[in-house]
């Protein structure tokens, strides 16, 4: 084969030979079984044929930095919503701009394979790759309520963010312990910072969270080598700076003092404001209302679709606070002089209006009971000749 | 005009109780010219949450309901071809003309922007899925139908029997389609209801709304013309007519009762049988609503009571009624849009009704003096009515 022909392509590269032996093939794995990895990866991507091609060529490129992925105690939830991104997709982040070497969901490899790989990047890529960890980490008894491998969640983590150039806490599980924090926290589950001391750990809480805020802080940080801006909390100022109350398109119902008071009721269908029926977007930071979720248009949201927002982003309030509680408003409390949504409206019954009604039923009803009489009193005399006005 | 068996009463026009109908006529004149002067919230207390009011339920709903005399017979003489009842037949297709034609006006009065109104009949904006629209077009062809059913106490009246030959050739159609038509509207009255599922109560809502709503029409049709033919023949001193009358009995009474038993069978089938003992306004209504269908179910089928003159105008009445009941149960009373609307009608509202119906009758009273309406006069005695 020619190499460096007018294509650009180097034909070299795909031949038996070079492709058998190259430098940092996927795990150690002969050329074959490299090639059924990839059209598996194709496959469940729902990617068509020749894309396994690409994502062997992908998967070979050094450029892009290498990601682990950790599973702790989580619904993959956070992996979910990451699948269905559209802007990019999730197989143009791990095609084009990383390159996701280990993700106990989305890897192909399974059991002794996976960790061995996982071990081999971590050596290979020291101080360079990304961790990204999804779910809470159990630390009680030693941490043995989530084990991978045989080895205790917590153990991998502190493992995998020794050689990490930054870590990733997806979802709320990993940003501050999420559902299985909740009390009485029987697994004494951690957020990841809280294992990881000492170390800067990028949050993005949400159940799920917006792909969109991930991505971008992924980008973020690839493009320019460091975390983007973040609150006390590490969360990203961009998607978390913002109450969810600021930019709600329900506020207005807000304002005017509108609100759905039981799920299904007339204000309920109207689109009034979710406050009474407990949304806690008067004290939640994210960016919900704004970028909404699903790429399905304006509205995909949960309060957009009439559920109440139970402040998932937040540590003292999702899971924690009760779902009926009300939101402690931080921009101004409703004024107690909102004009109430069940007050009455309408006329009502004028005294005169019953009088009239009153009136004309009195004067229907002794015409007809004038004229039965007179009808009685000519059946019994049977005289049809008698006459009376009706 | 001995030909016809039709004869004008003639008689006096201006008479007592005509100077108090055009009196209440004047007052609700007033108000109506008020409302085109200066809109609907000048005169009703229509709403956002109620608008339709009394103008459309009870001169329209009601008012076609008891104008159904002339399709309720009509389907008797010429559909089961008991012609022993034609002498009933005139007066109510002349209930039926004044009915559908104040109820028509009665809407227009009732439209927020009655100048649009035309657009109901550009076929380029006609949605055929529209309950509302095949009312008003059926309600504007019938009003129509029925001045064409009368028109022959018109020309006898002016002495055109060629022109009434004529018409007579193409009667039958005009016939057919005066049967068809209510049939449509009169169950459609009902099925505008059905998209209401959640804003109606469940002892009146049902997918047989139209089937009730065609049953009671039918029945208080028979009942205007019960309670028609009795109070003229009393009141002008004419031959009774009770003979006829009883005979016609048995057949309401049995279409009462075909009603009762599916609106009853209808609310345990629907699994709605506690609401009708809860201690609300509701319940209440379907009780008086009850009581007022069955009393004359009971007297027009019970042979002994039937032959009563009494007993008739009594049941007549009752179910006139119970029928205006259930209509303004279903469109105001049980209907409940929530939001914390309410509706009663103001006064100026009520006279505008009033005085629709007192102009009704008024007409009625003019029609039977100067055209040949009434059957069979021999000697009568007019007296002031």
């Amino acid at each position: 084969m020619e190499a460096g022909d007018d294509t650009g392509i180097d034909f070299d590269k795909f031949s038996e030979q070079e492709l058998d032996g190259y430098e940092g093939s996927v795990g150690g794995l002969t050329r074959r079984d490299f090639l059924k990895f990839c059209a598996g990866v194709a496959a469940s991507l729902g990617l068509p044929l020749g894309a396994g091609m690409r994502i062997a060529e992908a998967a070979s490129d050094k450029l892009r930095p290498p990601v682990i992925w950790l599973h702790g105690q989580e619904c993959t939830g956070c992996t979910e919503t990451l699948l269905r991104s559209y802007h990019p997709t999730l197989e143009a982040l791990i095609l084009d701009t990383i390159s996701l070497d280990y993700h106990e969901t989305l890897c192909v490899g399974a059991g002794k394979q996976a960790e061995a790989h996982k071990r081999k990047i971590m050596e290979e890529f020291h101080g360079k790759y990304v961790l990204v960890t999804e779910g809470g980490t159990p630390t009680k008894d030693g941490g043995i309520y989530c084990k991978v491998g045989g080895k205790p969640h917590v153990e991998h983590v502190q493992e995998a963010a020794e050689g990490a150039a930054a870590i990733i806490a997806i979802g709320s599980c990993a940003s501050w312990g999420g559902i299985q924090s909740a009390d009485p926290n029987p697994t004494g589950a951690k957020a990841t910072h809280e294992v990881l001391p000492g170390k800067t750990v990028v949050n993005i809480p949400g159940c799920p969270p917006n792909p969109y805020n991930f991505l971008s802080t992924v980008l973020y940080l690839l493009t320019f080598n460091k975390p983007p801006e973040l609150d006390q909390q590490n969360r990203p100022k961009f998607a978390y700076g913002r109450l969810i109350h600021e930019n709600c398109e329900r506020r207005p119902h807000f304002d005017a003092g509108r609100f759905a008071l039981e799920f299904g009721d007339h204000g309920h269908r109207q689109g009034f404001c979710l406050y009474k029926l407990g949304c806690k977007g008067p004290e939640t930071y994210a960016n919900c209302p704004s970028i909404g979720f699903g790429d399905v248009g304006f509205g995909a949201w949960p309060i957009g679709t009439g559920h109440p927002c139970f402040g998932c982003t937040m540590e003292e309030t999702g899971f924690r606070k009760p779902l009926h509680a009300l939101a402690e408003v931080k921009t101004f409390s409703p004024p107690t002089a909102f004009p109430a949504v069940d007050a009455p409206k309408g006329e009502g019954v004028s005294p005169a209006a019953a009088a009239v009604v009153a009136g004309v039923g009195g004067l229907v009803v002794g015409a007809a009971a004038t004229a039965m009489r007179n009808m009685k009193a000519s059946d019994r005399g049977s005289d049809s000749s008698e006459t009376n006005d009706a | 005009m001995a030909h016809s068996p039709y004869q004008p009463l003639g008689g006096k026009l201006l008479t007592k109780p005509f100077m108090v109908l055009a009196l209440l006529f004047a007052i609700g004149m007033y108000f109506i010219a008020t409302r085109f002067a200066f809109g609907l919230g000048e005169v009703t207390n229509l709403n956002g949450g109620y608008p339709w009011g009394i103008w459309v339920v009870v001169d329209m709903i009601i008012g076609t309901a008891f104008g159904c005399g002339g399709f309720a017979m009509a389907i008797l003489i010429y559909i089961f071809n008991k012609g022993e009842y034609h002498p009933l037949m005139r007066p109510a297709v002349l209930g039926g003309l004044f009915g559908y034609t104040l109820g028509g006006i009665a809407v227009i009065i009732d439209l927020g922007r009655y100048w649009n109104a035309y657009n109901l009949l550009l076929p380029w904006y006609m949605r055929p899925s529209s309950v509302m629209l095949e009312v008003s077009l059926c309600v504007m062809a019938y009003v129509l139908v029925l001045w064409i059913e009368f028109s022959p106490a018109f020309l006898e009246r002016l002495g055109l029997k060629d022109a009434k030959r004529k018409l007579q050739r193409f009667m039958f159609l005009i016939i057919a389609l005066g049967v068809l038509l209510p049939t449509m509207h009169q169950s459609s009255l009902g099925s505008m209801l059905l998209v209401m599922e959640t804003q109606l109560s469940p002892l009146w809502f049902t997918t047989w709304l139209p089937l009730l709503f065609l049953i009671t029409a039918l029945a208080m049709g028979y009942a205007i013309v019960i309670l028609e033919a009795t109070l003229v023949t009393r009141a002008f001193g004419l031959p009774s007519e009770q003979r006829i009358l009883s005979k016609l009995s048995p057949i309401v009474g049995w279409l009462l009762a075909t009603f009762l038993a599916l609106r009853l069978a209808d609310i345990l089938l629907r699994g709605h049988f506690p609401q009708m003992f809860e201690a609300n306004l509701n319940a209440l209504m379907f009780w008086i609503e009850g009581v007022l269908f069955v009393v004359p179910t009971v007297i027009l089928l019970s042979p002994a009571r039937r032959v009563e003159q009494a007993q008739m105008f009594l049941a007549a009445a009752l179910l006139l009624a119970a029928g205006s009941l259930y209509r303004i149960d279903a469109y105001l009373v049980a209907y409940e849009p929530g939001n914390g609307w309410s509706y009663f009608p103001s006064v100026p509202e009520l006279m505008v009704t009033i005085g629709v119906i007192s102009l009704e009758i008024m007409l009625y009273l003019v029609f039977i003096k100067k055209l040949p309406v009434l059957h069979g006069i021999r000697n009568a005695q007019p007296r002031e009515a």
